[in-house]
């Protein structure tokens, strides 16, 4: 059988498409990647999906996303696609070494944490430092721990923590916060949560064997640097979105998202559609990756009937 | 718990884990942690695969906070690789089955 559509990734975009593109009797192939699911498999409760009043889990959302996809006929991999040539049809892509070929590609690999950048915060990784509250914030019960960052992911961590931490610190660069109103309000009134505005982390201190000790802090206007005690870190500073694969294959814009033509999914390689949160730097919502999958599907479907 | 894949406990630790006689890959999970069910039947698949070679179990941390405790588990998945007793290495995150294989056979 020659194989119709290849969708790289499964968050809200990757599954929708899958959906649709299922529906439509072109039997996709979805690799799901190392995060099946993607990022809302990270989070708790999504309160802003339609359809959903008193809010539901992310991991379930999405195991229900993938239900329904896999209902119609689409068939999930939980693999890491290694490797594409889109240069010549049918396109190629390789995972667990293995060569797969399709009419056309749906990208829809999505976006991960961004990380500060320094080698202590490497090291230190799964030892006190940590991307993802939902996933570590158990182990930091009646400890203090600061957040990293200004946004709708900070807050939200920042809040979430307090169910664990005894003190949460959060530590923003600049004077205000990105985040919306709501998410703001939530974490200045919680009790347990600090907030140290226009500071920046230069190094986290401590090792492999206690953890995290401390982090050393400046203060962006005095340029004063000052150690603060705590026994975790949590950095929500934004994603970057997993276009490494396609780097100098498909055109990305200044900051490495997918390019798509003015209101399509189509990129500069005729076959080869992104939707979701790796061609979103505006958005990023659930909802919003979930429909530009739909508009990937209906232009793959277009596209192979040409 | 699959016939494969071991229940390792606050309790069992020593005798199953520590005291074995074949290497033994411990994961580290809870009930509540997405990558953790991401990761669960690649275990489960590794444990078939490498059977008789190395022993595969899990470990809940919601009721084994000791033994997360006492090897340093601040993140979950965790995946420790123990022989003898002793931490041989370890892998944070739900990483790809290759990079797991990849550790197995290092020391096989």
């Amino acid at each position: 059988m020659k194989r119709k559509v290849i969708i790289i990734g499964s968050g809200p975009a990757g599954l929708t498409a899958a959906i649709y593109s299922a529906r439509a009797n072109l039997s996709p192939l979805v690799f799901e990647g190392s995060q099946p699911g993607g990022q809302l498999t990270i989070t708790t409760d999504v309160e802003n999906y339609p359809g959903f009043p008193n809010g539901i889990m992310g991991p379930e959302m999405m195991e229900e996303f993938r239900k329904q996809a896999k209902r119609f006929g689409a068939e999930c991999l939980f693999q890491t696609v290694e490797k594409v040539d889109l240069s010549k049809k049918p396109f190629s892509v390789w995972s667990n070494g293995k060569k797969h070929t399709s009419e056309s590609i749906i990208i829809s690999t999505g976006a991960s944490a961004r990380l500060l950048g320094l080698d202590s915060e490497k090291e230190l990784m799964g030892h006190g430092v940590s991307a993802c509250a939902t996933c570590d914030g158990f182990f930091y019960k009646d400890k203090e721990v600061v957040v990293v960052g200004g946004g709708d992911s900070a807050m939200e961590e920042a809040t979430f923590l307090t169910k664990f931490a005894s003190k949460v610190t959060i530590i923003h660069r600049r004077e205000e916060f990105r985040a919306s109103k709501i998410m703001v309000d939530r974490a200045k009134n919680n009790s347990k949560i600090s907030i140290k505005y226009n500071y920046i982390v230069k190094n986290i201190l401590g090792n492999k064997n206690s953890g995290v000790e401390s982090i050393e802090i400046e203060n962006v206007i005095s340029k004063k640097t000052s150690i603060f005690k705590c026994d975790g870190v949590f950095i929500a500073i934004g994603h970057v979105p997993n276009t490494k694969l396609f780097n100098n294959i498909i055109h990305l814009d200044e900051n490495g998202y997918i390019k798509t033509l003015p209101d399509s999914t189509h990129t500069n390689i005729n076959g080869v559609f992104a939707c979701g949160d790796v061609q979103d730097s505006i958005y990023k919502q659930a909802v919003t990756a979930a429909g530009s999958g739909c508009m990937a599907a209906l232009d793959a479907e277009k596209w192979l009937e040409r | 718990m699959s016939d494969n894949v071991y229940e390792f406990t606050d309790q069992n630790f020593e005798t199953d884990v520590q005291e074995s006689d074949l290497p033994v890959l411990i994961d580290f999970w809870a009930v509540w942690c997405g990558p953790c069910k991401a990761i669960a039947p690649v275990l489960e698949e590794i444990a078939k695969e490498y059977k008789g070679k190395i022993k595969v179990g899990k470990v809940d941390v919601d009721k084994n906070q000791g033994t997360a405790s006492r090897y340093g588990v601040r993140s979950i998945p965790t995946l420790l690789l123990m022989k003898n007793g002793e931490i041989i290495n370890q892998l944070v995150g739900a990483v790809p089955k290759s990079n797991i294989t990849d550790i197995l056979d290092d020391i096989l």
